[in-house]
């Protein structure tokens, strides 16, 4: 937390790349570290007034850093200020509200006061509460998409409307549902412990879970606009970060799960055009995908490789790992993908995995047997709503060169284009199949 | 040269995400930046606290701020500018017009 470089007041900012990088996005990401630090001090609970003393520090920041310039280490500013104000409620307080359980008697002596507050706003108290925070937030109570909205909210310090924004949902649903996960949360006075029990390792794997929706809604999401989407695939990676930088949370599954996040993001410059059309893999300039994440992808997933759990996202990560290291589409293992998409099916089998399965297997051993595959779909109703079930169709009808198939299947897709660059990419599939008549 | 202050009234921040905030902030950041990079930045001045006593006439009667948001004065700057002509120019920069802020710029008085 201390390790930002020297630089003077205001000035500089922009000129180192690791500053500019930690200062990107510092008042959401600080805002999440804030409320998680004052709501294990305060209770969850006090939720509510865990976000009103973080608003008021990041008033207070933006009012004194416009005319006086940044300080040297503002996530520092902002945590001492938050701290501060903490303080000054604590003391006021303290009498007729009551905070959190395992620290009350703390707070009441003079003597220990200052240094149980001292120790809960350290860097290493803070990082676990974040942590304790993401554990408080997938309530069993609550549904998945709620866990993931209540992440976004407290956690990334995403406002309601650009959570709305970002799933496509209007700002009163979303805000309905976080107020109902803030009012489940509010049940509990103290954030979740993390210890090795039966509880923790359930709400491990909702975590995991809803990091992968989060991380999935970014890459192939409903929001159209890229920048959106980039970020929440970049909060799903650091909120994944932070559980593999903890002993107990870094299972095997939990590295596989960054370790996917990270194979796929490496392609995330090329899965859209300059246009803003999608990219298919086999179009996709191999040359611009980032080396650094597929190797960082690379180191985890042979980390994750031990114990006894082979979990989905082992799999779906050495599905990834495939992709990213080929040299092209042709020398891709299509084979060895096949056999990964079965292992899925056998964990957890779903419509979308058997689609994925039948396109690899087109790509193993020719369009009609992909065809025969999508033919033979478990649950096909169940992809009533998806375009790429007859984008698929239209793909391998047209590689076997049955124009006319192509094109209906391709037409039957267009309705069911989520944005606009599905939309695109789906006109540019039906003048694909115009064009090879002519 | 001549010296002038830059008096911020007003400015809505009400309902920003922290994203919009740290926007805001660093708007004026650069703003502030350019005016000293130009050299007209004489003193970067203060923010103010929204809460305050004012006092009033011969009773010397003291009442509470704050006052109604749009009037409250939350910081100053100091300026050099040729005359008021480039003073009130430099100004048009400033954040807070983009969110229903003011900026009152005044000569200062040469001795």
């Amino acid at each position: 937390m201390d390790s930002a470089p020297r630089s003077p007041l205001g000035r500089g900012s922009g000129d180192d790349p690791a500053r500019r990088e930690s200062l990107e996005h510092l008042f959401r990401h600080e805002s999440g570290r804030m409320t998680a630090a004052l709501t294990r001090v305060f209770g969850v609970h006090n939720l509510p007034l865990a976000e009103d003393v973080v608003q008021d520090a990041l008033c207070r920041a933006l009012e004194v850093w416009k005319l006086r310039g940044m300080p040297e280490n503002p996530a520092a500013w902002l945590m001492t200020t938050a701290k501060n104000r903490a303080v000054d409620v604590l003391r006021r307080e303290r009498r007729a509200r009551s905070f959190a359980p395992e620290l009350e008697r703390l707070l009441e002596s003079e003597w220990t006061f200052t240094p149980t507050i001292e120790e809960a706003f350290g860097p290493y108290a803070i990082r676990d509460d974040e942590l304790r925070m993401m554990f408080s937030c997938v309530d069993p109570r609550l549904a998945e998409e709620s866990q993931v909205a209540l992440i976004l909210n407290i956690l990334c310090g995403f406002s309601v409307g650009e959570i709305g924004n970002a799933f496509l949902s209007s700002a009163a649903a979303i805000e309905k549902r976080i107020t109902r996960g803030k009012s489940v949360l509010s049940t509990s006075q103290r954030l979740f412990e993390l210890s090795a029990s039966e509880d923790f390792r359930a709400r491990l794997a909702a975590i995991q879970r809803a990091l992968y929706l989060l991380f999935n809604e970014g890459y192939h999401g409903s929001c159209a606009e890229t920048v959106v989407r980039v970020e929440l695939c970049r909060e799903a990676m650091r909120l994944a970060t932070l559980l593999c930088e903890h002993a107990l949370a870094a299972i095997p599954s939990t590295r596989a799960l960054l370790a996917l996040m990270c194979l796929h993001a490496a392609r995330l410059p090329t899965r859209v055009d300059e246009s803003g059309s999608l990219n298919l893999l086999t179009d996709q300039d191999r040359s611009q995908w980032n080396a650094e994440l597929i190797a960082r992808g690379q180191t985890l997933l042979e980390q994750s490789a031990t114990g006894e759990e082979l979990s989905e996202y082992h799999v779906e990560a050495a599905i990834a790992w495939c992709h990213a290291t080929a040299p092209s589409a042709q020398e891709t293992d299509w084979r060895q993908i096949v056999s990964h998409y079965d292992t899925l099916m056998s964990i957890r089998p779903s419509p979308v995995i058997a689609l994925n399965r039948a396109i690899a297997v087109a790509q193993h051993e020719g369009p009609e047997h992909g065809l025969a595959a999508l033919r033979e779909l478990p649950d096909r109703e169940r992809l009533a709503r998806y375009p790429f079930y007859p984008i698929a169709l239209g793909e391998f009808e047209l590689q076997c060169g049955r124009r006319a198939a192509a094109r209906e299947h391709f037409t039957a897709a267009l309705p069911l284009a989520r944005n606009a660059a599905e939309q695109r990419f789906i006109e540019q599939r039906i003048d694909a199949c115009a064009d090879r008549v002519r | 040269m001549s010296e002038f202050l830059y008096v911020y009234r007003g400015g809505n921040r009400a309902g920003l995400s922290p994203d919009q905030m740290q926007q805001v902030m660093q708007k004026w950041v650069a703003w502030m930046q350019g005016l000293a990079e130009k050299g007209h930045l004489k003193d970067r001045g203060h923010p103010l606290e929204a809460a305050g006593k004012l006092v009033n006439g011969r009773s010397k009667s003291v009442t509470d701020g704050p006052y109604a948001e749009k009037d409250l004065i939350g910081g100053y700057s100091l300026i050099e500018a040729r005359d008021l002509a480039q003073a009130t120019e430099l100004s048009k920069g400033c954040p807070i017009l983009e969110r229903d802020g003011s900026v009152e710029v005044r000569p200062i008085m040469q001795m």
